[in-house]
């Protein structure tokens, strides 16, 4: 079972600390949500009041069409996987995972027969009768999946499932989580703080950073075009560059920097629309930078740059640059770039960087960050 | 060289010193059990099991025994189960002044057997209440408690909040949280408290002796035996109560402790 999920400007204040604030949301059912965000941005707490175990300040949340705000997490369709598991000691893994069946009164042998079935989908049919303490972390992983989806929840809320695996384990169990969400349907709400976990599994990601969603979509619309500097920062690399926008017409904006000027689409000014005068932040990533001339897409140069150090990553070469720029106000600005593996690169070359103007973002700049 | 002999001597005579002075009493209290005479004191005549015949044979002590036994089960389990309910709205809830509700749990420990049974006396007196076996076990509710609350409130840890957590997630009750998850998961305390209290009220005199009239328990009854003088058949109903002290602690020690330091 399946069912949408909203959360209606939900605020969540501790003691004199604001753990969320004011955050709506959007789930249709059946997507693979991911809360992305550092430590203490509060997608715990998000995720708890989604599965009732804290009630918001103020604000609602909905699950499939009803009000659960105040519903206690028994009686809600939704079930949590917990960080550290939780799973029950003393049970074996098919009492687990059959344990919300019997709290829902269905027979030890209709509960076993399901508890094997699930067992079976997360690769553990052979150690029903094992108790947790037998098993590896990736193991006991897969047993709280199993016990959270036995009582066919219409959401699963995953908080950071995955945390406590090594590197490999963990794209490994990614890639099979995001399998099984397919398989069954349910509405997933995962938190992690890995950005290459969320890229890997999410439909839509949703960026929190202080208690508040930042961003909210799918993983390349984030990735491509952000619409808040914490997002385009947090989710891969990007250079944020300080610029003023100078003349307006229907379909461009031109923005002054340091290093050269960019007509820009006004489509790319995700978050406001552009204003004369504004202070914008435009914001690159590595790879969009080209050597004049270099590509086929028409290209605005930036003037010369120097490039100060380089580093080889097999799929590119990684390299810090200092425009050369006349007049460079910010006599520190430093570009990150990143360089085909083909290039001819050495530390102290001069190159003419260039930049396609649709790739580039261009935000607000906060006040006080001109 | 012989610094160093000395020094082992000396660390072995004290050795035998310590033991023997914590043993030599149970040890010499067992052997007269077995003496084929009328007082238990040396010279040893010789091997005899005529002692454990009259102690069996003896119907008052044997209803004594009985009596123990009721009284130590029953008031320890229910000490055990006051002490779990106690340690778990204190561990799991927050309430009013939860410092010192824990403070006035624990304070009992402090308190003198021989105060607590006065207060209890003086109390069931006030109340119009026949002291019987039922106030014996009252007064070993009143000292065990404390001990039952204090062992099962420490392995109350934080890691279990979550589990118990994913239980109610999962659509169980309280009470349902309490009896298939909670418990189950502090097995080895629960044991351990319970059979701890056991051999406490076991071996407890004073209150039995001031809390019980007609029907009473075995060390009250030794008390009165001991009154006629010294008897090998006292030694050998000491030795009983000795073994099964001994027993409970051992099943304690052996079974209950090593599962818990493994897990
Ligand atoms: N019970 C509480 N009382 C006071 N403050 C709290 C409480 N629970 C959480 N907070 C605060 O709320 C903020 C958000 O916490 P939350 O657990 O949601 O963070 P998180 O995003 O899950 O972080 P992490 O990635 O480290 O798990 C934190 O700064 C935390 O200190
Ligand atoms: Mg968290």
């Amino acid at each position: 079972m399946t069912a949408p999920v909203s959360i209606i400007n939900a605020t969540k204040t501790f003691v004199g600390f604001t753990a969320l604030d004011n955050v709506c949301l959007d789930i249709a059912a059946g997507e693979f949500i991911v809360l992305l965000g550092p430590s203490g941005c509060g997608k715990t707490t998000l995720l708890s009041i989604l599965g009732g175990f804290l009630s918001p300040t103020s604000g609602r949340v909905m699950i499939g069409g009803k009000d659960m705000t105040h519903v206690a997490p028994a009686k809600r369709p939704t079930t949590t996987m917990f960080q550290d598991y939780a799973l029950f000691p003393h049970m074996r893994l098919k009492d687990n995972v059959g344990f919300g069946l019997r709290m829902r009164g269905v027979a030890r042998a209709a509960r076993d027969e399901r508890a094997k079935a699930l067992l079976d989908l997360v690769g553990l049919k052979e150690s029903a009768e094992k108790k947790p303490h037998e098993l590896s972390g990736g193991q006991r992983q897969r047993v709280a999946l199993a016990r959270a989806l036995a009582v066919d929840p219409d959401v699963l809320l995953l908080d950071e499932p995955l945390g406590a695996l090594d590197l490999q384990l963990r794209r490994q169990m990614q890639d099979e989580l995001k399998a099984i969400q397919k398989r069954v349907g349910t509405t997933f709400v995962h938190v992690t703080h890995d950005q290459e976990e969320a890229m890997a599994i999410a439909d839509r990601i949703a960026v929190m950073n202080r208690g508040r969603v930042e961003d909210f979509g799918p993983p390349a619309e984030i990735y491509m075009r952000p619409r808040s500097l914490f997002s385009a920062g947090f989710l891969g690399e990007t250079n944020f560059l300080p610029g003023v926008v100078e003349a307006l017409d229907a379909a461009t904006a031109k923005v002054v920097t340091a290093i050269g000027d960019l007509v820009l689409p006004r489509r790319n000014f995700t978050a406001a629309e552009p204003d004369p005068g504004q202070q914008v932040t435009l914001c690159i990533r590595p790879e969009h930078f080209r050597r004049a001339g270099e590509a086929v897409r028409p290209l605005t140069p930036l003037g010369q740059a120097r490039i100060a150090d380089a580093a080889f990553f097999g799929t590119h070469y990684r390299c810090h640059l200092k425009p050369a720029a006349a007049g460079d106000p910010a006599g520190d600005l430093t570009i990150m770039a990143h360089m085909p593996p083909s290039a001819m690169v050495a530390d102290g070359q001069d190159i003419v960087l260039a930049v396609n103007a649709e790739d580039v973002v261009a935000l607000p700049t906060p006040a006080g960050r001109a | 060289m012989t610094r160093k002999l000395l020094a082992a001597l000396a660390s072995w005579l004290y050795a035998a010193l310590l033991f023997g002075f914590i043993f030599l009493p149970v040890v010499v209290l067992v052997l007269f059990s077995f003496q084929d005479g009328r007082l238990p004191v040396p010279p040893f005549n010789g091997f005899s099991l005529r002692w454990y015949e009259a102690v069996f044979a003896d119907g008052k002590l044997m209803a004594a025994l009985l009596h123990s036994f009721l009284v130590a089960t029953v008031s320890s389990l229910v000490a055990c189960l006051f002490g779990f309910l106690a340690a778990y709205a204190l561990a799991r809830y927050r309430l009013p002044g939860s410092a010192l509700q824990r403070g006035l749990l624990i304070a009992p420990m402090t308190v003198s057997y021989l105060i607590i049974a006065l207060g209890l006396l003086t109390v069931l007196n006030a109340l119009g209440v026949g002291l019987s076996l039922w106030t014996v076990g009252i007064g070993h509710v009143v000292i065990n408690l404390p001990l039952c609350f204090a062992l099962i409130y420490s392995s109350m840890g934080a890691h279990h909040v979550n589990i118990e957590r994913a239980a109610r997630d999962l659509g169980a009750g309280e009470v349902k949280v309490m009896l298939l998850v909670t418990a189950p998961m502090l097995l080895p305390s629960l044991l351990a408290a319970f059979f701890l209290s056991v051999t406490f009220s076991w071996d407890e005199f004073i209150i039995a002796f001031l809390l019980s009239r007609f029907d009473v328990t075995l060390p009250v009854e030794i008390w009165s035996l001991l009154r006629s003088g010294l008897n090998p058949k006292t030694n050998a109903i000491g030795s009983l109560v000795f073994l099964v002290s001994v027993s409970v602690l051992m099943v304690l020690e052996l079974w209950l402790f090593r599962r818990t330091r493994k897990s």
